[in-house]
């Protein structure tokens, strides 16, 4: 017993250290610092935290992060159920299921750039050079500023951007959960008279309830740290600032550290309890096994 | 027998495999063996800028025999930050701005370049100006090798004399002519505000160059100093008279979604479309080198043309703005200081200055070595101007230079009340300036 706990020790011991290295020491770190003032030389208490909570930038990143919470993760995971359902009954499944995938390859920094040429906005009277605006010409109608109309359209185009790289991986997760459902029980449903919506709603989701709350939470996660798409298209002009870009702009372009600690504390805080809540579904779910 | 050769010849293979592993780590720990004494250094520059910089250092590297490697990042600010905070500072750096220089001088990681250059030839070859701007504390930190002349209006010669247009030479004029332009149902100008993560600076360069000719360089001075707030009438002046044509629809292409969503390069391009959608460009002289990479073909002089953005207040006169681009030394080695030494050079900035049509702070740069005589023309309003000052966005802390005030250039032209912009900067301000 005694030299099992040593031999537990000795494996964990390498990780534990690694961990409390790179993850505890930095964390504890960031706190303490978010207590001084812009040169880490004098403590300064919660002023950097008033001064987040009441400065005009901050509160449109705190609402444009919940923005991104609730849109992005709701789009993500809608569509991906859809197209993983949908795709399950195309022929060429494979193909289908590729071409959404693909833009996970894409790095978000690459994404932006792309997505800003789509966006591109040239006055009416110009060629339009940007996908976007030249189907609306197609149309008939006028151009459109997408990245500067506040406050919906420019988040929402940006989240759109998210949303087309992000859809493949939950696609690809509800689509294995889909196929692990027995199909016989869906056949039972139709032959007891079922339509497919109600197959839908009152098997299959049910089902895929666990895998779903695995990909939202996932996404959750994601999008609390949403930064390389704003910075790379709007730096978060124009009402479009998230918290994760105000904290480098406070960091490495005013170099206040005091404030980019305090948010990187903020932005912890709320990960948290959505890490603690996906870890505890990992636990029940061993558990049930 | 066989099994103690056996034995030998493992024993030989581990030794020759030690040497070969041991011999290149003491090559490398020879000084004389190892690779040719490095310089590394940091900036913004990449594509255009870059290969003209490389080629100021090529007679440079070919005669010491030192190498110096360019790191070239448009995020200067946070790479530096990082790498001067984990202690790995770059030999050098191209500072983008006084501001910058100034915070780093302040924290003690700038070398006091009283040592390395001789200072009498320096105070020989620049202007006292040149010389406190790359200070701190009495202290030089910085010199200059390139300056840009901001206060210019580019226009196209040809474009102007089909529909009789003449150059403005007050600010009367030049609203006149915008008038009239717009009038005969074309928009006069084009402004472009869109660069990446710096998006809005083009509009502060307007703001400054008002400030200027609105108010003079003392009360200019104090604004950068923050010694008068954002909410002066004579700061909300200039937003007033900036804000006359950039939120006009009639007066600019793309009315204000067009100014916001253009990027500054593209911006000119306007001016040399068939029929043009606009006559007036305000941009620095740097904008010279995209005008030719976008449109190539035409020839300075005939085809683009430049004329000093016009006095507003006769008293103030038409005082110019600038820029520059600074150098400073970050770890004191004595191949830095021969880098340093050499750029600070003549020789070296008219190279450079040759190479991208830049403009020379440095008096002892001969005006024949400007490659086009638009660029001569900006060098003499330069070098001969009764006024000069620094952009001013540079020179303020950057949370206000670099953060609020492109930021509410932005908002004003998007939309936002004046008085909302003004307030938004000016807390801002308070809090940066301590």
């Amino acid at each position: 017993m005694q030299r099992g706990r040593a031999w537990a020790w000795g494996f964990t011991g390498p990780a534990l250290l690694l961990v409390g290295f790179y993850l505890a020491y930095p964390t504890l770190g960031t706190v303490y610092l978010s207590f001084f003032d812009r040169r880490s030389q004098h403590f300064v208490g919660f002023h950097n935290y008033v001064d987040l909570f009441t400065s005009s930038a901050m509160r449109t990143a705190f609402r444009n992060n919940l923005l991104w919470l609730l849109v992005f993760t709701a789009a993500t995971v809608g569509l991906g159920l859809v197209l993983a359902v949908l795709a399950d009954r195309v022929r060429y499944e494979a193909v289908a299921k590729s071409v959404i995938f693909l833009p996970m390859a894409i790095s978000f920094v690459g994404a932006g750039v792309i997505w800003k040429f789509i966006y591109a906005y040239r006055p009416a009277t110009s060629a339009q050079i940007g996908l976007a605006n030249q189907l609306l010409m197609l149309f008939g109608r006028e151009p459109v500023g997408w990245l500067i109309e506040r406050p919906w359209i420019n988040n929402l185009a940006l989240i759109a951007v998210g949303v087309w790289i992000w859809t493949g991986f939950a696609m690809v997760v509800l689509s294995a959960a889909y196929k692990g459902i027995p199909r016989e029980l869906l056949e039972a449903a139709r032959v007891d008279g079922a339509g497919e919506w109600q197959v839908f709603w009152k098997v299959s989701l049910p089902l895929l309830q666990s895998t779903v709350a695995v990909v939202a939470t996932t996404m959750v996660i994601n999008v609390l740290k949403v930064f390389d798409i704003v910075y790379v298209m709007t730096n978060g002009n124009f009402d479009t600032e998230v918290m994760a870009n105000r904290m480098y702009k406070e960091m490495f372009q005013f170099r206040h550290f005091g404030r980019a600690s305090a948010i990187a504390v903020i932005l912890f805080l709320a990960i948290v309890p959505v890490m603690l809540a996906n870890i505890r579904r990992f636990r029940q779910q061993e558990a049930e096994r | 027998m066989k099994e103690r050769s056996q034995r030998w010849a493992r024993f030989r293979r581990l030794g020759l495999a030690l040497l070969m592993v041991a011999l290149p780590a003491a090559a490398f720990s020879l000084p004389g063996l190892a690779a040719p004494r490095t310089v590394t250094m940091l900036g913004t520059w990449g594509g255009q800028e870059l290969e003209a910089f490389l080629k100021v250092l090529e007679p440079f590297e070919k005669e010491t025999g030192i190498k110096v490697e360019f790191t070239g990042t448009r995020d200067l600010p946070a790479v530096l930050t990082t790498r001067v905070a984990a202690g790995n500072p770059p030999d050098l750096a191209a500072l983008p701005n006084p501001g910058q220089m100034r915070e780093l001088a302040a924290e003690g990681h700038l070398v006091d370049l009283s040592k390395v250059l001789d200072m009498n030839t320096l105070k020989n070859q620049y202007a006292p100006v040149w010389i406190d701007l790359g200070s701190y504390q009495g202290k030089l930190h910085a010199i200059f090798i390139s300056a840009d002349l901001k206060s210019l209006v580019w226009y196209n010669p040809k474009a102007f004399a089909a529909r009789g247009y003449t150059v403005p030479k007050t600010w009367d004029e030049l609203m006149s002519l915008t008038e009239r332009i717009a009038a005969g149902g074309v928009t006069p100008w084009a402004i472009g505000l869109e660069s990446g993560a710096a998006s809005g600076w083009p509009g502060t360069d307007w703001i400054e160059d008002i400030m200027l000719r609105t108010a003079g360089p003392e009360v200019y001075d104090q604004w950068v100093a923050h010694q008068i707030p954002w909410t002066d009438a004579r700061v909300k002046r200039a937003w007033e008279i900036f804000g006359q044509i950039a939120r006009n629809p009639r007066y600019v292409y793309g009315g204000t979604t067009g100014a916001l969503s253009t990027n500054f390069g593209d911006a000119p391009n306007f001016l040399f479309t068939s029929p043009p959608r606009a006559y007036l460009h305000r941009q620095a002289t740097f904008i010279q080198s995209f005008i030719r990479q976008n449109n190539p073909g035409l020839v300075a002089g005939q085809d683009y043309d430049f004329f000093a953005l016009p006095p507003i207040d006769a008293r103030w006169g038409t005082p110019a703005l600038g820029a520059a681009d600074m150098v400073g030394m970050l770890r004191d080695t004595p191949e830095a200081r021969k880098v340093m030494q050499y750029l600070a050079s003549p020789a070296a900035q008219e190279r450079w200055v040759a190479a991208l049509g830049k403009l020379s702070a440095n008096r002892a740069v001969r005006m024949e070595v400007y490659p086009d005589p638009l660029t001569r023309k900006a060098a003499q309003i330069l070098v001969s101007a009764e006024v000069f000052r620094f952009d001013g966005s540079d020179l303020m802390p950057a949370a206000v230079g670099s953060g609020a005030f492109w930021e509410g250039i932005l908002r004003y032209v998007g939309g936002e009340s004046l008085d909302d912009t003004l307030r938004a900067i000016e807390s801002a301000a308070k809090d940066a300036y301590r």
